[in-house]
């Protein structure tokens, strides 16, 4: 082993609990950080699956410029043949067609204006959760009964309940009146008080005939089995598409621009959190190392007069850090790798969180993720401030008069 | 030739509002392969002067020459470089690494000045053996004796062959025996090696030792005696 090394790893156990305090912080933060970060990224996996699964899915199929101007003319033809061509070359049955309308829908004595999705009740549990979040009766049966599943909110509010009539209101596809009376055959319930009052589903075809749609929607929604599928899905899809008719294929990030803003906001609040703790390290590291120069004064005085410059010995500084810091690394890597990897299989949920998840048909555990970026992206952090921090006790050493440190006690 | 040139050197230091001189226009030649005592009392100024020699202290005016190179006027680094390859310095209270075996303390000099691992182990085993400490190789600072601590600095001081050795009070805290028995092995050092030895003492057997004894007070020479001629 080199001699300036030995001594470098001597002198950190000249004072073994100090030492072992500083790398035992270093540890804890690194395994914080492992999990914290990991847990964080599979959160961002979970909250991007429960906003995509509820409605929007990974990739639509839509008319042009419907996304940002959601008018009835602008509709995909033949909806529901896309979309059973589409199954049947990807070979998935995660795939549903709709239609989308704006209605007034009424009881006997309250109106509300709310939003009508038209969908393919056997399909639509593949791309949707809602069908999972009806509290009360059922999802919608057949492709062209008369019956409707609405949010408890507005079932509230209509005075509704189960096996009751609603008339619907609204404007057909050519401009002409659209009605029809449809019966309450199920209540959902999705915790979103704002959905739950302004949402409802009935079957495709019904809604077809009832808007004057000619067999036509506007969306065929796909999902991938994984986020990371969804260019290849988008890809495959954009192939797939029947020749001469102009459509367009958006994947999740175009359909629902917040959700990775929101995302991008999170990690923001959250790498500030993480960063106050990598600077309390630091100044942890900070305090040891000067410590630990200030004490060594004398001995650094006789080495300087031996004739070892001062940018040598802050040198020996800095590997002394370094090595505390690589002892750090790697036990604080170590231990976060394993808890992450246990929880990331295992899965973890605190009290109440299994009743919540039930309610809204939401994961009853969290899974943080384990990858190379969310393993090392925290350590090297605190290995780098640990460095940085270093610096100063490394650069005062220059300042040392090698007789004035030899007089120091 | 001259190993040790101080022309005219002056040097004050300020305690509050007295002024102490501690170098007062001194000027010596030193030869090469001379055996010098500087003795003064507490305060005379021999520790400075053989700081300033050494290159730690800098003089307030005068010029400095070893070996013929004006050293009062280099750098930091270069002082270094200098003290490294051309001075060994022998402490009053040893100062060895407390972490390092008395090998490793003898190597890390010559692990500095760059010489490679194989040839620096050799050359640090024979240097310890020469000061008789022989067995004692791997025994830390805090396992020796004064006097054992004291040899494995003269080891280190020594083992790279410095034209001049610096000691500063080395046998204040030896025993008498343990004193002569270091003091011997600094003349047997300087007669085979030629190496020229300043030691600051007022120990009278210390002395007695030189071949030329220096006498300061106030920071001034009062006193230059030849002795012990061979």
């Amino acid at each position: 082993m080199n001699l300036v090394f030995r001594l470098a790893w001597r002198n950190l156990w000249r004072h073994s609990k100090r030492t072992w305090l500083t790398t035992g912080a270093m540890i804890f933060s690194n395994v914080l950080l492992i999990f914290m970060i990991g847990l964080q990224f599979g959160m961002y996996d979970l909250m991007i699956d429960n906003t995509l699964q509820t409605l929007t899915g990974h990739v639509q199929i839509q008319a042009p410029g419907y996304k940002d101007d959601q008018k009835m003319r602008q509709s995909v033809a033949d909806v529901a043949g896309l979309a059973s061509s589409l199954r049947t070359e990807l070979g998935s049955d995660r795939v549903a067609a709709r239609g989308a309308a704006f209605a007034l829908v009424s009881s006997e004595d309250r109106s509300y204006g709310i939003a009508v999705l038209g969908v393919e009740p056997e399909y639509e549990g593949n791309v949707s959760t809602i069908p999972g979040l009806i509290k009360e009766g059922r999802f919608v049966n057949g492709p062209d009964a008369a019956e409707i599943v609405i949010g408890a909110a507005l079932a509230r509010n209509l005075r509704i309940g189960l096996g009751q009539e609603l008339t619907l209101l609204g404007s057909g596809r050519d401009g002409s009146f659209a009605a029809a009376v449809v019966t309450v055959v199920g209540i959902f319930d999705s915790g979103v008080a704002d959905f739950d009052r302004s949402f409802a589903e009935i079957p495709l075809r019904f809604f077809q005939d009832m808007f004057y749609m000619d067999g036509a929607g506007h969306q065929v929604v796909l999902t991938a089995t994984a986020i990371d599928d969804v260019p290849e899905l988008q890809r495959r899809v954009a192939e797939l598409l029947p020749a001469g008719e102009e459509l367009v294929v958006h994947d999740w990030d175009a359909l629902q621009p917040g959700l990775k803003q929101a995302i991008r906001a999170d990690m923001s609040s959250a790498f500030f959190m993480y960063g106050i703790l990598v600077i309390l390290v630091a100044f942890s590291v900070l305090n040891t190392q000067l410590m630990s120069v200030l004490e060594r004064t004398h001995e650094f005085g006789i080495v300087l007069a031996l004739g070892l410059t001062p940018g040598r010995l802050g040198r020996l500084v800095l590997l002394e850090t370094a090595i505390m810091g690589m002892l750090g690394l790697l036990i604080g890597a170590l231990l976060g790798a394993i808890l992450t990897a246990y929880l990331g299989v295992n899965g973890f949920a605190y009290p109440g969180m299994e009743e919540l998840a039930a309610k809204f048909n939401l994961p009853a555990r969290f899974f943080p993720e384990l990858t190379l970026p969310t393993l090392l992206a925290g350590p090297l952090v605190v290995f780098g401030f640990t460095i940085l921090s270093a610096l100063y006790p490394a650069l005062r050493l220059h300042r040392l008069h090698p007789v004035e440190a030899m007089r120091a006690v | 030739m001259t190993a040790v040139r101080c022309v005219d050197l002056c040097k004050t230091y300020h305690q509050g509002e007295e002024k102490i001189k501690a170098l007062d226009h001194v000027t010596i030649d030193i030869v090469e392969g001379g055996f010098v005592c500087l003795s003064a009392p507490s305060g005379g100024g021999k520790t400075t002067l053989l700081n300033t020699i050494g290159g730690l202290d800098k003089p307030d005016s005068g010029e400095v020459y070893i070996a013929g190179r004006r050293i009062d006027n280099l750098r930091k680094g270069e002082l270094a470089e200098l003290r490294l390859r051309n001075i060994g310095f022998v402490f009053q209270a040893f100062n060895l690494i407390p972490v390092l075996t008395a090998r490793e303390n003898v190597e890390f000099v010559m692990q500095v000045q760059g010489v490679a691992a194989a040839e620096r182990g050799e050359q640090a085993l024979e240097i310890l053996q020469e000061v008789g400490l022989a067995g004692l190789e791997d025994r830390l600072p805090a396992d020796m004796s004064g006097g054992q601590q004291q040899r494995v600095a003269v080891a280190r001081a020594i083992v790279s062959h410095p034209a001049l050795v610096l000691a500063d009070e080395p046998t204040a805290n030896l025993d008498s025996k343990t004193a002569d028995g270091l003091m011997e092995l600094f003349c047997e050092l300087n007669e085979r090696h030629k190496t020229t030895f300043i030691i600051a003492t007022h120990d009278k057997r210390v002395m007695s030792y030189a071949k030329r004894l220096i006498r300061m007070l106030d920071g001034r020479i009062v006193d230059d005696i030849e002795q012990n001629a061979t």
